[in-house]
């Protein structure tokens, strides 16, 4: 009798079992990207993979995940870790600090505007083709989370929570690094910065001061800062051409850009950084070399290192660099200043 | 019965009358030696004035690139295209709709006309950095030819070749600009069989007829010079030609 009642039991719960996710039905919720009215007059379209569209349970799978230690191999560090939303999800340090203690060798890039990057080359050298597949690395890399995605596909398989927000999400409990990267992705997507004073500049609604205005035009005006050629303009909000260039840090600079073609000529080339929300990325350059916005400042007026490949558009090397007055390096920081986009860092659709 | 074969003849031209599709293709070269991204970043290039140089980037924009029939009908096959070599971009146009068969007149607009160079109204092109801040007269870049050229000292020194709309901004308020597209007719082609066209850029030419271009002295900051703006443009006149019609 008692082992006629644990059979039926026993099949009562594979029923039940395979009922569950065959009769539950994955009904996502589409949630496009909400494009600003700004990038919508000056830019093309957002790019978002037709294989990875933006849902609510997406979204929300990807922050949960974003947020979560779980991915890391002793449940001590998540991508916040390292990409802090008060920093404009960069790191306030050098180099971050994996979960053994060891240190990159590149600072910590911010996240935001990202499907704004058409050419979809993310990583400081250009490593990636498109934000899924950026997501993957942290989670092997040595000297960031140090797991294996066999360990980290385990632990949120074995998850109370992770199988229902995976099905939610993509209709399968059946969990894999590409559906953690593709949540990670469409959470990444939403990460938009257009609230800075100076979109609210051209928008009308703010005003500049003088000092802003003049730094304003040190960056446009080709015979000053000249900044504009890669950093964007208030034509390209992005303030940043997503493209590679030896911006004149070294004599004989690291590989970067080589490091992924093998090209020689790409020899020091690493990715502009938007200058939108500088003044919650510090440090700067890819190596963190320099702790504040003077420092940036100083280097393109006065401390240039020409190399082979620096590149053309880095005017009067020979000088050292454009030579600023006291006056103009104040007024470019101040408006440098005006692209810090509160709004953002503080969004709590972005926080824990 | 004149009338009747009058109809006839009508509807049989416009049954008849074949159509077909026309690409329109761009290439470069240094004085007929090609030109590809696989030249760039070495300094193996000598211009008119002896100086010798590479070249890094070069992107430039054409518009209202049109076939006119012999009755004069232009047939815009686009309004604009922006060619990148570095990055292998806009090297081949297709018309949108077939055209007739039959011989036109091929020409373009080098840059914008002042009628279309406004400021920041094409998305693609801001969303690739091709524009020229108001300050330096706005609208957009024509050209963007930069690389390194040798100085005396066997140095290396930094060239931006970029033709912009000509500003004279002396006076910031009072800003003298000056148109500096150039309309290029390259003359008659006859499209037939998904005709292949090449538009050919000697790029040699910027820096030779009929301004001798010395790097050593027009190097960088050329955007707010009003005068090498006009240099550029009456060297442009000579850039473009006619390459091979297929078939």
């Amino acid at each position: 009798m008692l082992k006629r009642t644990f059979f039926y039991t026993f099949i009562l719960v594979i029923a039940s079992s395979c009922s569950k996710e065959s009769s539950e039905v994955y009904v996502p919720v589409l949630k496009p990207i909400e494009i600003p009215r700004l990038f919508e007059n000056l830019l093309i379209a957002p790019i978002v993979p037709s294989n990875n569209p933006q849902t609510e349970e997406g979204i929300l799978l990807g922050k949960k995940l974003f947020f979560d230690p779980i991915l890391s191999a002793n449940n001590t560090q998540s991508c916040s870790s390292c990409h802090d939303p008060q920093f404009a999800f960069a790191d306030n340090k050098k180099f971050s600090e994996g979960i053994d203690g060891k240190l990159g060798n590149r600072n910590s890039m911010p996240l935001f505007n990202m499907a704004w990057n058409f050419d979809e080359k993310f990583f400081w050298n250009g490593r990636s083709n498109s934000i899924e597949e950026q997501a993957l690395e942290p989670v092997r890399n040595p000297v960031e989370m140090h797991n294996t995605w066999v360990k980290a596909m385990a632990s949120l398989q074995d998850n109370l929570q992770y199988p229902d927000l995976f099905f939610a999400a993509f209709g399968t409990r059946k969990i894999d690094s590409t559906l953690v990267a593709k949540a990670l992705a469409q959470f990444e997507r939403t990460l938009i910065s257009s609230s800075a004073k100076f979109d609210k500049y051209l928008a009308g609604t703010a005003q500049l001061t003088a000092s802003e205005l003049s730094g304003f035009n040190v960056f446009m005006n080709e015979a000053k800062g000249d900044c504009f050629h890669c950093h964007g303009s208030d034509k390209n909000p992005l303030w940043t051409d997503n493209k590679f260039h030896n911006n004149g840090l070294d004599n004989f600079p690291s590989k970067g850009l080589e490091s992924v073609t093998g090209n020689s000529s790409d020899r020091g080339k690493f990715k502009t950084p938007s200058i939108r929300n500088l003044a919650f990325t510090t440090p700067y350059m890819h190596d963190g070399r320099f702790a504040t916005i003077d420092a940036v400042i100083n280097h393109y007026s006065e401390g240039l290192k020409t190399s082979r490949t620096i590149d053309p558009l880095i005017k009067k090397v020979e000088q050292g660099g454009v030579q600023l007055s006291p006056k103009e390096k104040a007024d470019l920081k101040a408006f440098l200043l005006t692209l810090s986009d509160n709004d953002f860092i503080k969004n709590a659709a972005f926080q824990n | 019965m004149v009338l009747a074969v009058l109809l006839v003849s009508c509807e049989k031209k416009e049954i008849n009358e074949p159509t077909t599709f026309v690409t329109v293709q761009f290439s470069h070269n240094w004085d007929e030696t090609a030109v590809t991204k696989a030249d760039f970043n070495t300094v193996k290039f000598v211009n008119a004035n002896g100086n010798r140089l590479s070249i890094e980037r070069l992107r430039y924009l054409i518009s209202n690139i049109t076939l006119t029939n012999a009755e004069n009908t232009p047939l815009q096959i686009k309004a604009y295209n922006l060619v990148d070599v570095g990055e292998k971009t806009g090297f081949n146009l297709q018309s949108d709709n077939p055209i007739p068969e039959g011989n036109y007149t091929l020409s373009f607009t080098f840059g914008l006309n002042a009628a279309n160079n406004r400021d920041g109204v094409y998305q693609d092109l801001n969303s690739v950095s091709f524009n020229v801040p108001k300050m330096l007269g706005g609208g957009y870049h024509f050209m963007q030819l930069d690389g390194k050229y040798l100085l005396a000292n066997t140095q290396l020194a930094n060239f931006n070749y970029h033709v912009i709309r000509a500003a004279d901004i002396t006076d910031p308020i009072n800003m003298v600009l000056q148109d500096t597209s150039f309309k290029v007719n390259l003359g008659e082609v006859t499209i037939k069989n998904n005709a292949i066209v090449e538009i050919k850029m000697n790029i040699s030419e910027w820096f030779k007829n009929p301004n001798t271009w010395n790097l050593n002295i027009l190097n960088t900051v050329l955007m707010p010079n009003f005068n090498a703006q006009l240099l550029m443009n009456e060297n442009g006149k000579s850039v473009f030609s006619l390459g091979t019609v297929i078939p």
